[in-house]
């Protein structure tokens, strides 16, 4: 009988099976047929998810490789769940924007790579954690290098050897681990972090270790460069699925591995920490600013996006002082509502540069448009739509997250959360200077046979817009999924 | 009836909300029902607004509040609320009766533009998040409706997109606006993070309550704080010095946008807040002055003297209304900050009329003058439209402040009262004296320009605005008269209604003698105005026709004043141009700087590559090649007994065979 979660795993790997096999040119019907078969899974986890149970649900283990202790474990609690979610969200959202490169390699490379975030989000067991981390390294390498754009190869390689430079840093930690305490069950070692799993050099070896693995892949500033040339090479539905969810595999392992396993380390080197976090606020979006590239520049929020994720978590888990359970329970329900957030906001933007993209013949520079409202109204107005929730607008999603990590890391880290509100107000600029540009003003001539929104592309916008809404106006059902794993995790931390 | 709408407040806000969805969904031909449904939601909150009203008179101090959860993160609970009390409900009133006025204003003011569908769905959705604003018992929600005026605002400002002057005015809204609303979100968290809760009264528990307030009150310095970067967020939406820069360029939206939203309703949300959360910045107050309070009062002097100054020297018709506009924010602004909470508040209330009023009749002037703006190019408009010319100089009245039968006179004179009383300094009072004068100066100048005189290029073949614009003009005067009948000293109602006491009727207090100063202030200002402009737009002795008569006194003054202090310039050069340089130079530290890092990490891994290679080609390498370099030649010299010839190898193994047996035979 094989359980819920590793059909999940599985079901994009038959995916990408049968796109290679099936006899059409165009492998997307086939694709997201899949694609439906896993959400519904995913789906279906969500129905008979217990939200209050405190321990992994649907755990599945079987040995695998006893010689040294590495199981075949999975199981998801909230924030795993969360993040299944979000895959089998963003993966068809991908799927459906445009310029799709075609073929049916391409579907076949995104789906293994959606079969590898799943298990990255479930696994329970380094080893097969760091198996699925890694196989999701190698589409995402193909991708960009395959069906990228201009400068394609360096972006790919530059992206490949960054993060993969960072994973074998994180494998020699979890060697060093391994070889002090027996084991790379996540359950145990988080357990026995609060104790030090490790002493003396050997600690900051594998803290460090870690630190810049995860740091490179969310990404953190200054490990970031890689991302800009990557988002904005990668094929829009690439991009989407980059800023989406592989770069919240960064996040989950900072919530999920370092900060259970180090708290002392975490503690003594917090301010610092930190000030990356409001770097990577502050610098982030300034440089964004400075963008005539829409991708690029997109590409820039989402390091300042996540870099709210990282300031939540940081003021938690490193301020010398214990945050009060309010401000504990605030940071992380607004760490993982952001996670979320970002994933469909993020890819949101993506979806609509892609269109306009489509539309001027692959040019997307700030300064291609001008006046679009007056020819795609329709186009401009739900793009507007998602460059508010990103810029934290309340009645839309992002700002229900934006408004909890400040209120929890401002109790514990108030400096550093004053100085990040200024991340809040250059992303505003950044969007209004963008409205401007492409929307407003006289009609570019390169403009004026755009069509509006298409019905197709309609039917993709509408409901992830709507999501935005309902998130921004009634998020609690998104609260229910991980609110125990919340409380869970701030008992750990405190 | 009324109790039932008590505990139902959310559906006054969320009327014009619904009106405004279906509104966006409609195409864009179908003008009459985006008006009608509009108007309709309008109406419709206007009637709920007075159901509402009504059970606030019945006990002195009334105050109910509905709350509720809005989620749970973790184990906490983040609960919103509606309140309704005499300030809310006072302010919905003006609200919802000024904005169905503006509606049907607009139903003929936009009559001719292409996309009236849209013009009315934004409207109503401002109008949805005003109300909301108002009735909001919790910060973040207060927040959240403070945040979507702002976005309604600024659709409506650029809402005629295509002109590159409405989007930059529209960006320089939002941002300038969010640099206060950032200090808002600042202030609002640290409240949270004092007081536990966000909710303003909630059975003893709220943030403004007792529990809460003590609190704060266990370092006062800190509620200080707090309530100053509050006030950021205020000083941003009502135009308060050094924020103030975007008001005058939001001129560039329609007028009944100016009228609804930069006069009457929205720029005087700062206002409603510093109230709302009042006790906030009077906590620890000592004779009613705290360092917070003092702040609020000279950036409110500041604000109302020098919007005032620039009033004088400005040519939009628009623009003075709107600098005005500044100025008796300011003037708001000092009242609350002096102690005149219920002041500051009617204040809020007549202007919301008697602006309304005059930026309605300056629309209806634009509407006749075929978009003109310009008050040297028209003039003898008091002719052909005399409607708009008596309701514009009622509104002019009222807001110069001219005492007994205008509302602007009686809460003007409460608001000096206030600021006369005040213990922390006296020339307060006195500057808001040069004020008053200065009110009515630009008020007169601009009237003569625009309405006496000969016409001139603009104002010829003008006709009066149709009635659905009149309409809204006369049903405004009339509020902007009578409603001073609730202001008097003699019957001060509402002023007894806002502070929860009851009214007495004593005619002697209509008599005081600081009452006479602003009379002599007030007709000073007139009549300077008049005798100075009296030929304003004719040539005048050495004077040409369109130099302006105090640009003819005092040129550099009038320069000074025309280019709004320079103000613009200032913050062109220093703070837009630093952050521009913020941008480029991460832009560069990214590109250069720290993928330089990398690009460094890259090449030493290149060159140890290099090494590698070169030590494998020359060392290692070369010693297996001499190895198997051997190995092939003896191969050679081997493989040559392959010759594959059956024969030979017979043969050698016969003498193969042959040397065997003769070693067997040997050894044996």
């Amino acid at each position: 009988m094989v359980g819920l979660i590793t059909a999940i795993i599985f079901v994009p790997l038959l995916g990408a099976l049968a796109v290679c096999t099936w006899p059409q040119k165009n492998g997307r019907p086939i694709a997201l047929m899949f694609n439906v078969i896993s959400a519904a899974c995913a789906l279906g986890l969500w129905w008979k998810f217990d939200t209050a149970a405190t321990e992994l649900q649907f755990v599945e283990r079987h040995e695998w490789i006893p010689a040294i202790n590495a199981e075949y474990l999975v199981g998801v609690d909230g924030l795993s769940l969360l993040l299944v979610l979000l895959t089998s969200l963003i993966i068809p959202f991908a799927f459906l924007a445009r310029p799709l490169p075609g073929g049916r390699g391409f579907y076949a490379t995104m789906l293994v790579m959606q079969s590898a975030l799943y298990g990255t989000f479930t696994a329970q067991n380094f080893v097969l954690w760091f198996l699925f981390y890694e196989m999701s390294l190698i589409p995402a390498f193909l991708l960009i290098k395959i069906w990228g754009g201009e400068n394609r190869d360096r972006a790919a390689t530059k992206f490949f050897l960054y993060t993969f430079f960072g994973s074998v840093g994180m494998l020699l930690s979890f060697l060093g681990i391994y070889f002090a305490k027996g084991t790379f069950d996540f359950t145990t070692l988080a357990s026995l972090g609060k104790h030090g799993l490790l002493t003396g050099r050997l600690a900051w070896l594998a803290f460090a270790g870690i630190f810049v693995g995860l740091a490179v892949k969310v990404p953190l500033f200054p490990f970031h460069t890689w991302l800009p040339d990557a988002y904005q090479t990668a094929p829009t539905g690439v991009s989407m699925v980059l800023t989406g969810v592989l770069s919240k595999m960064g996040v989950y392992g900072f919530v999920r591995l370092l900060i259970p396993l180090f708290p002392n380390q975490i503690k003594i080197v917090g301010p610092w920490l930190l000030v990356l976090a409001v770097c990577s606020i502050v610098f982030a979006p300034l440089a964004a600013w400075a963008q005539r590239d829409l991708k690029r520049m997109v590409a820039y929020l989402s390091i300042n996006h996540l870099g709210y994720c990282m300031l939540g978590l940081f003021a938690v888990a490193a301020s010398p002082v214990v945050a009060a359970e309010i401000d504990m329970h605030a940071a992380l329900s607004g760490v993982f509502m952001q996670i979320f957030n970002h994933g469909i906001t993020a890819a949101a933007l993506f979806y609509f540069v892609g269109l306009l993209e489509q539309r001027s013949g692959s040019r997307r520079s700030v300064d291609d448009f001008g006046g679009l409202m007056q020819r795609t109204p329709l186009l401009c107005g739900w793009m507007s739509v998602a460059m508010f929730s990103s810029l934290g607008l309340p009645g839309l999603n992002g700002f229900i997250g934006e408004f909890l990590i400040f209120k929890g890391s401002f109790a514990v880290a108030a400096a550093f959360t004053a100085i990040a509100v200024i991340g809040l107000l250059i992303t505003a600029i950044v969007f209004a200077r963008a409205m401007q540009s492409l929307f407003s003003g006289p009609l570019a001539e390169s403009c004026s046979a755009f069509p509006d929104l298409l019905r197709k592309e309609k039917l993709v916008v509408v409901p992830v817009t709507l999501l935005m809404f309902v998130i921004g106006i009634a998020p609690q059902f998104m609260f229910n999924i991980f609110n125990t794993t919340v409380v869970q995790m701030s008992r750990l931390l405190s | 009836m009324s109790s039932w709408i008590v505990t139902n407040l959310w559906l006054i806000p969320a009327l014009p909300f619904a009106a405004s969805l279906v509104i966006l969904s409609l195409s864009n031909v179908r003008r009459k029902s985006a008006a009608a449904l509009a108007v309709i939601g309008q109406l419709l909150a206007l009637a709920f607004s007075i159901l509402a009203f009504l059970p606030t008179l019945q006990t002195h101090g009334f105050r109910v509040v509905q709350n509720f959860n809005w989620f749970t993160f973790g184990e906490q609970t983040l609960r919103l609320g509606f309140i309704l009390d005499p300030l809310a409900a006072a302010m919905l009133m003006m609200i919802a009766l000024v904005g169905l006025c503006i509606f049907v204003f607009s139903v003929g003011y936009m009559a001719e533009d292409r996309n009236f569908v849209r013009f009315f769905a934004y409207l109503s959705f401002f109008s949805g998040a005003m109300l909301g604003l108002v009735i909001a018992n919790s910060l973040v929600l207060l927040f959240i409706f403070w945040e979507l005026v702002g976005l309604a605002s600024y659709l409506l400002i650029g809402f005629w997109i295509e002109r590159p002057s409405a989007a930059a005015a529209a960006k320089k809204a939002f941002v300038t606006t969010r640099i206060g609303d950032m200090g808002f979100f600042l202030g609002m968290l640290w409240l949270y993070n004092r007081s536990g809760t966000l909710l303003f009264y909630d059975g003893g528990n709220g943030c403004l309550e007792s529990a809460g307030l003590a609190m704060l009150g266990a370092s006062p310095a800190v509620a200080g704080f707090i309530a100053l970067l509050i006030f950021c967020g205020a000083a941003g939406k009502s135009g308060q010095f050094p924020l103030h820069v975007w008001l005058p360029d939001a001129m560039e939206g329609p007028t009944p946008v100016s009228a609804l939203i930069h006069a009457a309703t929205m720029v005087a949300a700062g206002v409603f807040l510093v109230a709302r959360v009042y006790p906030l910045f009077s906590l620890g107050a000592i004779n009613g002055v705290t360092p917070s309070l003092t702040v609020v009062v000279w950036i409110g002097v500041t604000t109302a003297l020098m919007a005032a100054l620039i009033a004088v020297a400005q040519a939009d018709i628009k623009r003075i209304l709107a600098y005005s506009t500044v100025s008796q924010l300011g003037l708001m602004m000092v009242s609350l900050g002096v102690g005149g909470v219920a002041a500051g508040i009617m204040h809020l209330l007549a202007h919301g009329f008697f602006k309304a009023l005059l930026f309605l009749g300056s629309g209806s002037v634009i509407h006749g003058c075929h978009g003109e703006h310009d008050i040297r190019k028209m003039g003898g408009l008091r002719r052909p439209m005399p409607v708009t010319f008596v309701t514009y100089a009622i509104g002019m009245m009222a807001l110069s402040g001219v005492p007994f039968f205008f509302s602007g006179g009686w809460t003007k004179e409460e608001i000096l009262h206030a600021t006369a009383h005040w213990p922390r300094s006296h020339a307060t009072y006195y500057l808001m004296l040069a004020g008053v004068v200065l009110t009515a100066l630009y008020m007169t100048r601009q009237i003569i320009y625009v309405f006496f005189g000969n016409s001139r290029s603009a104002s010829e073949r003008v006709h009066e605005s149709p009635r659905v614009m009149t309409t809204p003009l006369i049903v405004l005067a009339i509020c902007a008269i009578f409603f001073s009948v609730l202001l008097t000293p003699a019957w001060p109602w509402l002023h007894t209604y806002l502070t929860g006491e009851s009214a007495q009727f004593e005619l002697v207090r209509l008599i005081q003698p600081m009452f006479f100063v602003s009379l002599v202030l007030v007709g000073a200002g007139i009549g300077f105005g008049i005798w100075m402009y009296r030929n304003a737009g004719a040539p005048e002795r050495n004077r040409p026709a369109e130099i302006d008569p105090l640009e003819y006194a005092q040129p550099a003054l009038f320069r000074f004043l025309a280019n709004k202090m320079w103000i613009d310039e200032l913050y062109n050069r220093t703070v837009v141009a630093f952050s521009w340089m913020a941008a480029h130079l991460s832009d560069w530290m990214d590109r250069y700087f720290w993928d330089g890092l990398v690009r460094g990490f890259g090449a030493i891994g290149q060159l140890f590559a290099i090494f590698t290679t070169s030590v494998d080609e020359r060392g290692i390498n070369a010693g297996v090649d001499e190895t198997t370099a051997g190995a092939r030649s003896l191969g050679r010299v081997m493989s040559t007994a392959h010759s594959g010839q059956i024969q030979t190898y017979l043969g050698v193994v016969a003498i193969g065979m042959l040397a065997l047996l003769l070693l067997y035979a040997w050894l044996a």
